[in-house]
């Protein structure tokens, strides 16, 4: 690292003058101050797959996401990045739905999904789910063999009249996960048994086989190592000419290889958002260019 | 000085020894770095004076007794000397007998009993047996003592600076864990083999064949020679059976009811139902099985009969099924506990990623959470099998002690273990086929339960293998 200690010192007072920001709205008529509340860049499209306005975000009582306005376009591939903690999680559970599974948790705002909105009373959020994949960060393969493993969401949702059908969309969804080839002889063996990239693979593998319109994605490649994490970035540029992608990562090296565009998220609010070469080249906002030159975060 | 205040003697000892080792060592840091902390010297220096002081007197309480009667006997004139067995153990008996009578008579009045009707052997023999007896005492109060101070002595010339106290005492500790673990293993060899012994005892007087394949048990044999009785027939496949029954009765009230309950606990229930549910649940196996007895043969008994008989059925008035189902409701626990913990444990990862897939939530528990829980729910299931398989209290107050071979469940069976308890409580001599049945039962039961924990973890390893 080659951080010398003026660097450090402007990273600090960035801190603090922020923490002091979100306590008291009109202190200072700082810079960061004025352009924090609004998202700059480009974060509205214009036929988007997903449009999210207002979105505000409570644990308990602690509030989690302010006020973030995103779109995602069709087959875009949107890099979510941002210091531990700043959010990109919770938001990106928001989208399917995953944070009903936590008691605490409150959503507000409107999420639409070709403009049908998500958290309408009459949507069924397992239905919802199975039209919004997921993969996370830690590959979590089902106790049961590959071919289960992949078969169990088209089983669930009855996406195959018999097996030979079941047969062929298993072993497309391996061959689009750039798997097949690896496990073709030990389909039945327990998918619990294969490398860890092999299982993100399966999760991807698993998570396509329902053939749903939009994926999620939270740090997929976290716990790989870099071969496999090439694999996987391979996998999704190609998967982006069917889906819509939304990935949260720490890599921005990784953001700027996979995404069309990215999103910088900062103490729960969305500072900038803009396609992926602008935000990494002429980055508008201080924070981003603090996070991305590595002074932050 | 008896065994109590001999053993305050010693601890006392001990904790001086600890503060010697301390001192010694504090002594010796001024002048040097020591290896050890000095109060690992003093553990070191009390451990030494205990454990040693401990086993002596441990082996010489144990032994005391044998040896003082064999120097009693040994003493008597020959007269006394050429009895047969019987008589000697006899003998032996009374003037123990009576040996403890004047013991007592001393402690109480502080004057010695005139013995009126004892003969004068037995008298000389008591009054010997007491000689060594505090003889005995006496040595061992002294040798111990005087062993735990040799011991304090001598770890006390051995401490150095450099010596390496805190790895000793680490070393003993271990060995005092090692012993604890054989102590442990050792009892369960010693157990079987005495009942292996027994059972095999038993096999001398019925056929092994007659034992394991008759369908016939009435273990009445005639005492004595006069008497009218049975020869006795010992074919244990209808206890066997009944046991059988009985737990499979249970086992179907159970594992459903167990299961079920703690996946509502684990998955469904709020905190705070959990917090009340599971403890309450928890406490149906802390009724004492007597109670669970006459809750079976005073209420559920004579419903079941009177439902039988509406239905046209006849049912007997002690009856498998009573027995079972009650029996069913006490080992809920054992199911619903152990199962709440391994699903409460399966990582919410999994979880989540079921729901991502669009699952519900009992679909996710059905594909998901079940599988992956299923070696702790196997677990528990087998433990209540083998407490169904154990129980004894209620099937003799529920189920009878007929001796039926039958799979209905309104007829009264009986168990392998009522049958024990019945063998064992009568009035008959110890090496009479009808108590030593008692260890061939035990030893049938033992052979069946080792079979199926065996199972289990056959099972549970497969499943695993298939899984992890
Ligand atoms: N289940 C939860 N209960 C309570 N608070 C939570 C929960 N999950 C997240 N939070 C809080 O919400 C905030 C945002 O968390 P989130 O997981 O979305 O961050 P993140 O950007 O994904 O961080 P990371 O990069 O470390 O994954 C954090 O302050 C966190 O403490
Ligand atoms: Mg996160």
């Amino acid at each position: 690292m080659t951080l010398d200690k003026t660097a450090l010192v402007v990273d600090n007072n960035n801190n603090s003058t922020e923490v002091n920001l979100t306590g008291s709205a009109s202190d200072t008529a700082d810079m960061l101050d004025m352009t924090i509340g609004e998202t700059v860049g480009k974060a509205l499209l214009e036929d988007a797959k997903l449009n999210v306005r207002h979105a505000n975000v409570f644990y308990g009582d602690k509030q989690a996401i302010h006020d973030i306005s995103l779109d995602i376009g069709k087959n875009e591939v949107l890099a979510m990045i941002g210091p531990s903690g700043c959010g990109k999680s919770t938001f990106l559970r928001c989208l399917n739905r995953m944070n009903d599974t936590i008691p605490i948790c409150r959503v507000e705002g409107s999420f639409l999904l070709d403009g049908e909105d998500i958290y309408d009373r009459r949507q069924d959020p397992v239905l919802l789910r199975s039209r919004v994949g997921m993969v996370f960060q830690k590959p979590n393969p089902f106790p049961k063999s590959i071919y289960d493993n992949v078969a169990y969401g088209v089983r669930l949702h009855g996406l195959a009249k018999n097996r030979a059908e079941l047969d062929e969309i298993v072993e497309k969804s391996l061959r689009r996960a750039g798997l097949f080839n690896e496990v073709k002889d030990d389909l039945h063996k327990p998918g619990t048994g294969l490398s860890g990239g092999q299982q993100q693979r399966l999760c991807i593998a698993r998570t396509i086989a329902i053939d749903p319109e939009v994926i999620l994605m939270d740090e997929p490649t976290s716990a790989l190592d870099p071969i496999a994490t090439a694999l996987i970035e391979e996998l999704i540029t190609e998967l982006s000419e069917k889906y819509t992608i939304a990935i949260v990562t720490h890599s921005m090296q990784q953001a700027a290889r996979v995404s069309n565009r990215t999103a910088y998220f900062h103490m729960g609010k969305l500072v900038e958002v803009n396609d992926t070469d602008s935000v990494f080249t002429t980055p508008q906002h201080p924070l981003t260019e603090n996070y991305i030159t590595g002074r932050f975060g | 000085m008896n065994v109590t205040s001999l053993l305050l003697v010693l601890v006392s000892i001990a904790l001086l020894g600890y503060f010697g080792g301390y001192r010694k060592a504090r002594a010796l840091s001024s002048s040097a770095k020591t290896h050890s902390r000095p109060q690992y010297h003093g553990y070191l220096v009390a451990l030494w004076a205990l454990l040693p002081a401990l086993a002596v007197l441990m082996a010489w309480t144990m032994s005391q007794e044998a040896i003082i009667t064999r120097l009693v006997m040994s003493e008597l004139p020959a007269t006394a000397q050429h009895q047969s067995a019987a008589e000697r153990s006899l003998f032996i008996n009374q003037f123990k007998n009576l040996a403890q009578a004047k013991k007592s008579a001393v402690d109480e009045s502080g004057v010695s009993l005139p013995n009126e009707e004892d003969d004068p052997l037995t008298n000389q023999a008591a009054n010997r047996y007491l000689h060594w007896q505090e003889r005995s005492q006496v040595a061992r109060t002294l040798a111990v003592i005087t062993l735990a101070a040799l011991a304090i002595w001598l770890t006390l010339r051995r401490l150095r600076a450099s010596f390496q106290a805190r790895n000793r005492v680490e070393k003993i500790i271990q060995f005092i864990m090692m012993l604890s673990a054989s102590i442990a293993i050792l009892t369960t060899v010693g157990i079987v083999f005495s009942v292996l012994f027994e059972a095999l005892q038993f096999f001398r007087h019925v056929p092994i064949t007659e034992f394991l394949f008759g369908t016939h048990w009435n273990p009445q044999t005639a005492i004595r020679a006069d008497q009218v009785g049975g020869s006795g027939s010992f074919g244990a496949i209808p206890l066997f059976t009944g046991t059988l029954l009985i737990s499979l009765i249970a086992l179907s009230v159970a594992v459903p009811l167990g299961l079920f309950s703690a996946i509502y606990l684990a998955e469904y229930a709020s905190p705070r139902v959990r917090a009340i549910a599971k403890p309450v649940m928890e406490m149906l196996a802390g009724i004492p099985t007597v109670v669970y007895g006459f809750f079976a043969a005073l209420t559920v008994a004579p419903l079941i009969r009177q439902t039988a008989e509406s239905l046209g059925l006849s049912a007997s008035s002690e009856s498998t099924l009573a027995a079972g189902l009650v029996m069913g409701i006490m080992i809920i626990p054992f199911v619903s506990s152990l199962s709440d913990d391994v699903i409460s444990a399966v990582p919410q990862i999994l979880r989540d990623g079921s729901y991502a897939m669009g699952a519900t939530k009992s679909e996710t528990i059905k594909q998901v959470i079940i599988p992956a829980a299923l070696p702790g729910i196997v677990g528990g299931v087998l433990l209540a099998a083998s407490r169904a398989i154990g129980e004894t209290m209620i099937v003799v107050m529920a189920a009878g002690l007929a001796a039926n071979l039958t799979a209905n469940p309104l007829d009264s069976v009986t168990t392998v273990t009522t049958q024990i308890v019945t063998l064992l409580t009568g009035d008959q001599e110890f090496d009479s086929p009808k108590t030593l049945a008692a260890f061939a039962l035990g030893l049938g039961l033992f052979v069946v339960t080792l079979g199926l924990n065996i199972i289990s973890l056959y099972v549970v390893r497969k499943y695993r293998e298939q899984y992890e």
